[in-house]
């Protein structure tokens, strides 16, 4: 599954971010790469964007972006 | 060592680590901006002292990584590296870390380990590390890292001396290549690419060109070497056939490394302890309460900037006119007093008055940032503004241009994504600023109260604010889909922890913003008040030889007389009913002598009359033979599908310097003299006299309609008659090519829009 699938509060290792664009170098930077631990925090009131945590911090990303990123549930 | 120059020291690091804090704790007051040609970002430069010794300090926009995509991100890489702009290299890099965020902000100094600086990493926020029950071995990270850490706290001042003496060391202490070794297969690679480049292109930035798929350093090399792009892209398959595509290979390899190296020396509880940031969150970004506290912040923002800042701008308008008032007096009429009154006092109070918002504004925004607000009100109207290919971001800056553009234009500086800034800044003119309000009040109040039912004047007025509210976000949408068009824009934001807000930040930025403003967009305000008004102040001789100046100082002079005769008037009529109650008379026949005076005064103030009309006739033919009148009547078959005859051009393009300036010309232009915008009676009687105006044409056609006063309106709505806006997108941009852009688009949007009211106005009614 995707990380745009998980909701509010549940954790989840990520697979994979596959491509090569700028989205996928910017998150990489981030530190989201495979491996990685994460735990949904939240959406907006709209619905999007969501909210992660992820390394001792937190980001925020669009639901667009988060299912680019393959995701395991723990 | 001894040195020649100045050592020069940079500060990196990635965005909410305490950048500014520690720059400012180091620079202290002696700092300044910079800007360099082709990019829109600043760098601030300061000074410190350590030992005797004076360091230059150079602190970059805050990054997360130096992959450069931007004209404006290559900055930062350029003057570490040396090349130019940059003069020389630094001595020293200072990278500064949050301590309570280790791993990520670790990922960038990885990358300036590589670049052949010294570099030295000051450890930030370790209160909030500690906090987080995180603790850090910081000798054994140097130890690691290779370069010396110096643990801080820069809001509190903690660390400024070990930081200054670990830089002073570090310039002489020999460079240590440590950090991550990327895979045997990326490094033949890179040593391929850097034979076929030439050795003038530093390592760095070969390995950049291999790196950044569509990163700028391919543009940099563009055109360098034939089949570069080729030879790039087979490397690039080669490397993911062995397992190390790109761009994963960099953060794999980085972070992994990163992992590594701080596995023994930090420290972290096995259960996170649940913090401020995590309560206050959770209602700060829920569904209902985050928005409602959302709104009514929002609505202080904007209350401020719109109401708040009216009476300081009134005290700068006040003293615009005593200064204005005390040149006039001290000076006789000619050019020289009218150049110094009319331009050069009424144009920098017209800068002036700009401060008031712009302070305000960036208060809040100062505020919000350190806090950490920010973040979350883009988290929360992201999706919103994404519908017109905007992000959250842009909230603030379109919300802060209805009241006014300029300080609107400049918060727009929170808005990272270069093309989502661009289209942001070009777009927030549109929004109907307060400016508007006096054309709009004239023209409702002439031609759309009486005789109307109570809600025609408030409609119409909400339309003409409608009106930007609908074309704002289709232009924004427009412009990112042709102009602006690029892959789509990443909003992957950090959401930084909470904190109390640094008062000392807040006011320090309030005061850059407001002089930044005066010194880069001032002058060139100034400079376009001063050619309006050499255009309507030439030519200055009449039909007859005579100066209009001359002669409209003396009629001026004369009603100066005005004031003084009505007080005496007054006090006369005051005396009178006194004595009349039966007051006895002081000297014999008061009551008499007092008749006769103010039949006397009477009398002069009929004259007076007279005069003002003599007046107001003399500025009605002075501007109307104007450079900028002739510049009317030469453009009235222009204007004419609009409905307007030539005045209504002139006064439109006498707006230029600002919106409201139409109402001034028009008044004088429509024989009501000069009078204020922000006067209720001015207006009203302006009004009337717009609606007697005839056709010179056709002296039995009136000027205005409904339909024309519609098309002014939208005009207005549409049109870009605003020198600061421009200047200050000039200033933003750092480039002449979207004020022009700007000006050009919104003013041929303002004609359609303009033509079509007019046209099918008038079919209609």
């Amino acid at each position: 599954m995707t990380l745009d699938q998980l909701l509010p509060g549940q954790r989840a290792r990520v697979e994979a971010i596959p491509g090569e664009d700028y989205l996928v170098q910017r998150l990489l930077e981030m530190g989201l790469l495979e491996g990685e631990e994460i735990e949904v925090l939240g959406f907006a009131p709209f619905g999007d964007p969501i909210e992660i945590r992820l390394r001792d911090y937190r980001l925020s990303l669009r639901r667009s972006e988060a299912a680019r990123v393959a995701v395991q549930t723990l | 060592m001894v040195l020649l120059r100045t050592p020069s020291v940079i500060l990196v690091g990635n965005p909410n680590t305490g950048k500014t804090t520690l720059f400012n704790a180091l620079a202290g007051m002696n700092q300044r901006v910079g800007n360099y040609p082709g990019v829109t970002v600043e760098t601030k430069k300061g000074k410190f002292r350590f030992r005797d010794e004076s360091f230059e300090l150079t602190d970059l926009p805050g990054t997360y990584s130096l992959a450069p995509r931007s004209p404006d991100e290559m900055l930062a890489v350029e003057l570490i590296l040396g090349q130019p702009p940059a003069e020389t290299r630094p001595d020293v890099v200072v990278a500064i870390v949050d301590a309570s965020n280790l791993e990520r902000n670790l990922y960038l100094v990885t990358q300036l380990l590589e670049l052949g600086v010294p570099v030295v990493v000051a450890l930030n926020m370790m209160d909030v590390a500690a906090k987080q029950g995180i603790t850090i071995d910081c000798k054994e990270l140097a130890d690691k890292l290779g370069v010396p850490v110096v643990p801080m706290q820069a809001n509190k001042d903690k660390g400024l001396f070990e930081l200054k003496a670990a830089i002073a060391q570090a310039m002489t202490s020999p460079l240590r290549r440590q950090g991550p070794d990327f895979p045997e297969a990326f490094e033949r690679e890179v040593q391929a690419l850097s034979e076929s480049v030439g050795s003038h292109v530093p390592p760095f930035l070969v390995r950049r060109l291999l790196l950044d798929i569509g990163g700028y350093a391919e543009r940099f090399l563009e055109g360098e070497k034939n089949g570069l792009a080729i030879k790039i892209d087979a490397a690039r398959r080669r490397l993911h056939d062995a397992g190390c595509g790109v761009p994963a290979v960099e953060a794999r390899t980085r972070y992994g490394w990163i992992r590594a190296a701080t596995a023994s020396c930090v420290q972290r509880p096995a259960h996170r302890p649940i913090n401020l940031t995590d309560r206050l969150d959770r209602i700060l970004t829920h569904k209902i309460w985050g928005m409602l506290i959302f709104l009514v912040l929002m609505f202080l923002v904007f209350q401020s900037i719109f109401f708040w800042a009216k009476p300081i701008m009134e005290w700068i308008d006040l003293g615009k006119d005593k200064l204005g008032d005390l040149v006039k007096g001290a000076m006789s009429p000619g050019a020289l007093r009218s150049l110094l009154v009319d331009g050069v006092v009424a144009g920098v109070g017209g800068v002036l008055v700009f401060l008031p918002q712009i302070m305000i504004l960036f208060a809040f925004i100062a505020f919000l940032e350190d806090c950490g607000y920010m973040a979350r009100a883009a988290f929360l109207m992201d999706k919103v503004m994404s519908r017109c290919g905007l992000n959250g971001k842009s909230f603030i800056p379109l919300l802060s241009s209805v009241a006014c553009a300029v300080p609107g234009i400049m918060a727009t500086r929170v808005i990272e994504n270069r093309r989502d800034r661009l289209a942001t800044i070009l777009v927030a003119p549109l929004m109907s600023c307060s400016a508007r309000l006096p054309v709009y009040l004239v023209l409702i109040g002439a031609f759309l109260t009486r005789g109307f039912p109570w809600w025609v004047p408030g409609l119409t007025l909400f339309g003409m604010y409608a009106i930007g509210l609908v074309v704002a976000p289709l232009v924004a949408l427009i412009l990112k889909r042709t102009l602006l068009r690029g892959e789509t824009p990443v909003f992957v934001m950090e959401m930084p922890l909470y904190k109390v807000p640094s008062l000392r930040l807040v006011c320090r930025r309030m005061l850059d913003s407001g002089w930044m403003f005066v010194r880069r967009a001032g002058t060139l305000i100034l400079a376009s008040m001063i050619i309006v008004w050499a255009l309507l102040y030439f030519p200055s001789t009449g039909p007859n030889g005579e100066s209009y100046d001359m002669l409209t100082s003396k009629l001026e002079d004369r009603l100066d007389e005005k004031p003084g005769m009505e007080k005496a008037r007054a006090d006369f009529q005051e005396e009178l009913e006194q004595l009349k109650k039966g007051m006895p008379e002081p000297i014999p026949n008061r009551k008499g002598s007092l008749k006769d005076a103010i039949a006397e005064l009477d009398k002069d103030l009929a004259q007076l009359e007279n005069v003002q009309d003599e007046l107001n006739r003399l500025q009605r033919d002075w501007k109307g033979q104007s450079i900028l009148g002739q510049m009317g009547k030469a453009l009235e078959p222009v204007v004419e599908p609009l409905g307007w005859d030539w005045r209504i051009g002139m006064a439109a393009i006498a707006s230029f310097p600002a919106r409201e300036v139409f109402v001034g010309t028009m008044g004088i232009i429509y024989n009501q003299g000069r009078g204020d915008s922000k006067d209720p009676e001015f207006r009203s009687s302006l009004g009337n006299a717009i609606k007697d105006a005839r056709w010179d044409s056709d002296p039995d056609r009136a000027v205005f309609s409904i339909p024309v006063a519609l098309s002014v309106m939208v005009f207005f709505a549409l049109c870009c008659q605003c020198a600061s806006t421009l200047a200050v997108i000039r200033r933003e941009t750092n480039s002449w090519r979207w004020p022009i852009f700007t000006f050009v688009y919104m003013t041929v949007l303002a004609y359609v829009g303009a033509l079509v009211t007019y046209q099918v106005g008038s079919l209609l009614i």
